[in-house]
């Protein structure tokens, strides 16, 4: 009776793009066209099980994360002993992993939308995040997930910093890449904060006066918020028991040991050796197939345990999650099954590992990259 | 609760961006900083495929009148779904709400519901309440149209000596008729109260005609008239009263000095408490894309169901109230476009006017400011 989909995904169902990327030169139209209906029949299988398992889980992980977050701070008001320190900041740690992992980034890409909750919805969602849920929106869902990998269209190659694909140009300034990288690791909630604010796009004329006045006031209010509540309000109440200094440095560790996680996962999602780019002609008229297939060969998953899976916000399902952004995490795992089989039979890269190894990737293409292309490409075909 | 928000406003410099009331949820679920949820305390069961559902709601909650009905919510396979139900217990009393096993939602209800089950709620509303002042009553009920009327008899008849209800009762049989034996024990332990029970199983359907309900109420003409019970139940009822203000209109000469004795002899008023709209007089046209634009969602519906639905299928939090166009809970902005009121089948286009979501579908491309 009714179609839904997430604007702007109108994509045609026949065709082909201007040009198809390397990876997929070997699929005819006819080929790209019916991996996009296998994928799209993977979708429908999950949303027809979809039910109360599934909002049974998120619940149990949103109360969970709220014992670790309220067990955790109240812990760190008698940080003065040492062992209250270490569990204090170990479960606040853990919680804004959570919160922000497999809870935030998932509730406001609208995985949970479905079950028609306020308290859980897209809509209604903010985060213990620095930058604001509408503005991460924004930059993450309807420009990331709908140019991912597109240079010069998708700002997360990078986040305007970095130098992370050799077609990008490089300038003396890249040299501090792994620089760059390094600092950003521990303060990476207030780097995605600034990213968010799109003061490149400002610069170029093409973010108005008025959106710039918006954000900027929205990520001022939540800042000082964020701010005041992990180093001003805990420390002020751990004062009491003289555990004041103590609990500041406890919710200091938490944040950072949350920025460097989340730092690490990421990076990992579309950085690692084996994912790919585009350039704007491949995707100049693309169909859904291939949107489907720039979505996997674009992206690279972690491979591991349930719990690394769990800790990652099922974002170690990169290829999976880029595929079907708003399918609930939960079913990530029972869907890589079969993606993995479709890229197979088709002859597709699925680049996946574990954590060290892809870690270890991305920081050697940013050692890399940090210097000039060794063998420039040829200027004319 | 005043001194309680002021400290939860202190709190939540240390639970932002959570509230107090999202972290007192681990231990008690009727907290919440954005829903009203209720605790079920007691379920009965009154015939076979009925309940009454006994509920402790948190803040936000305001005492019923007798008479009104309240929005629940359940979920049936993980989704929220909303229901408008009567409230049947006595004004001033706990809320709890009979529900009769009709459809997904309401087989949900009386089926598995326990005590400690958590119930969305909407605040009480609605205007199928008692009189001000004190008049004698005729209440018309049919099947599960007892449960508002259950609230007025239960509120009145102990309380006011001097109140005078008779009470037309129709069910298909006795064991199938809600509230039957305490009904009963009301009418005679007190004479304020007049029960006629009707079963269609071996007297057939109620007839509405001034005749029939003289045999069964004979001064019906004096009363304040209260229905609440399937549609034709009420068309019927609806109809009669209708006539008897036509006949009487006819018969009576305009005549200035009538005054208040003229008053006293004409038909008493019908108050009417509908559970369902009928909305097939604009159906069967062309539906079209419906944009809602803050939301970001893009939906292809059809002409003949609510935009209401439409939204909450894409995962839309539409704002709802009873469903049926009567409370008007459900208004959303119409950005550009066009809607056709399923009711009567006329269409709205203009740019910012209030769509009632629940009984207007699309006709042609519609965006809505939500």
């Amino acid at each position: 009776m009714t179609t839904t989909l997430t604007r702007p995904g109108a994509l045609a169902a026949s065709g082909h793009p201007l040009v198809r990327p390397d990876a997929a030169k070997h699929l005819t139209d006819e080929q790209v066209e019916e991996l996009g209906r296998e994928l799209d029949a993977v979708r429908d299988e999950i949303l027809a099980k979809r039910g109360a398992t599934d909002a049974a889980y998120i619940r149990r992980v949103i109360k969970l994360q709220r014992s670790l977050e309220f067990a955790g701070r109240g812990t760190l008001l008698f940080s003065k002993y040492k062992p209250a320190w270490f569990a204090g900041t170990a479960m606040l740690s853990v919680a804004k992993i959570l919160e922000n992992m497999e809870i935030g980034h998932n509730v406001l890409h609208g995985q949970w939308d479905w079950m028609r909750d306020p308290d859980i919805h897209s809509t209604t969602w903010e985060w213990d995040f620095v930058t604001p849920a509408r503005s991460w929106q924004h930059t993450h869902n309807d420009l990331h997930h709908r140019w991912t990998n597109v240079i010069g269209k998708d700002r997360d190659i990078g986040y305007n910093l970095l130098r992370m694909d050799p077609d990008q140009p490089w300038k003396p300034f890249n040299l501090g890449n792994p620089l760059y990288n390094a600092i950003l690791a521990p303060v990476f909630e207030w780097g995605i904060a600034l990213y968010d604010l799109e003061i490149p796009e400002f610069k170029e004329g093409l973010k108005s006066k008025a959106d710039m006045s918006r954000d900027l006031k929205a990520v001022g209010v939540k800042v000082v918020k964020q701010f005041s509540k992990d180093y001003a309000a805990t420390p002020a109440v751990a004062m009491l028991t003289g555990s004041g200094k103590q609990a500041l440095y406890g919710t200091l560790a938490a944040n950072a040991i949350r920025n460097f996680w989340a730092h690490a996962v990421i990076f990992c999602g579309h950085f690692p050796d084996g994912t790919d780019t585009f350039t704007e002609e491949e995707v100049d008229g693309e169909t859904r197939g291939d949107w489907y297939v720039r979505q996997m060969i674009g992206s690279a998953n972690i491979s591991g345990s349930k719990l690394m899976h769990f800790m990652t916000g099922n974002l170690s399902h990169q290829i999976e999650h880029h595929c079907f952004p708003d399918l609930p995490s939960n079913r990530y795992a029972e869907v890589a099954v079969k993606v993995r089989e479709i890229c197979t039979r088709y002859g597709l890269p699925y680049t996946t590992g574990p954590l060290p190894k892809q870690v270890g990737s991305t920081w050697a293409k940013i050692f890399k990259l940090a210097l000039p292309n060794r063998k420039p490409k040829a200027a004319t075909a | 609760m005043i001194r309680f928000s002021k400290l939860a406003r202190v709190t939540a410099a240390l639970t932002t961006p959570l509230t107090a009331e999202d972290f007192m949820a681990l231990f008690n679920p009727v907290y919440s900083s954005r829903q009203l949820r209720g605790v079920v305390t007691r379920v009965v069961h009154e015939t076979e495929d009925s309940a009454t559902i006994y509920f402790r709601p948190g803040n936000g909650w305001h005492a019923h009148q007798a008479g009104q009905w309240a929005r629940i919510g359940v979920e049936l396979d993980g989704v929220r779904q909303w229901r408008s139900y009567s409230l049947s217990n006595a004004a001033g009393h706990d809320p709890a709400i009979t529900v009769k096993d009709a459809g997904a939602v309401s087989h949900v209800l009386v089926r598995d519901t326990k005590p400690g089950d958590v119930l969305f709620l909407a605040p009480p509303q609605g205007d199928f309440v008692l009189p001000e002042h004190p008049r004698s009553l005729l209440m018309l009920t049919a099947g599960s149209g007892i449960t508002p009327v259950m609230s007025m008899i239960r509120t009145l008849i102990p309380r006011r000596p001097d109140a005078d209800v008779v009470l037309i009762n129709s069910n298909s049989t006795p064991e199938k008729s809600v509230f039957r034996e305490e009904l009963d024990e009301l009418a005679d332990q007190f004479p304020n109260l007049t029960v006629r029970h009707w079963f269609t199983s071996t007297r057939g359907r109620l007839e509405f005609k001034a005749k029939a309900i003289a045999e069964l109420c004979p001064d019906w003409r004096s009363r304040a008239a209260y229905a609440c019970g399937p549609e034709g139940f009420l068309n019927d009822a609806e109809d009669l009263w209708e006539r008897e203000a036509a006949l009487e209109r006819s018969r009576t000469v305009p005549d200035v000095t009538a005054g208040a004795g003229a008053e006293a002899s004409r038909t008493g008023t019908l108050t009417i408490e509908r559970f369902s709209t009928d909305l097939t007089a604009g159906a069967g046209h062309d539906g079209g894309l419906v944009t809602f634009e803050q939301s970001d969602r893009e939906v292809q519906a059809d002409g003949d169901t609510p935009l209401l639905d439409i939204g909450e299928d894409a995962g839309v939090l539409m704002p709802s109230g009873c469903r049926m166009g009567i409370c008007h809970s459900c208004l959303v902005p119409l950005r550009a476009g066009q809607v056709r009121d399923l009711r009567s089948g006329e269409l709205h286009n203009t740019p910012g006017q209030l769509i009632q979501t629940c009984v207007s579908a699309a006709a042609g491309p519609v965006n809505l400011d939500l």
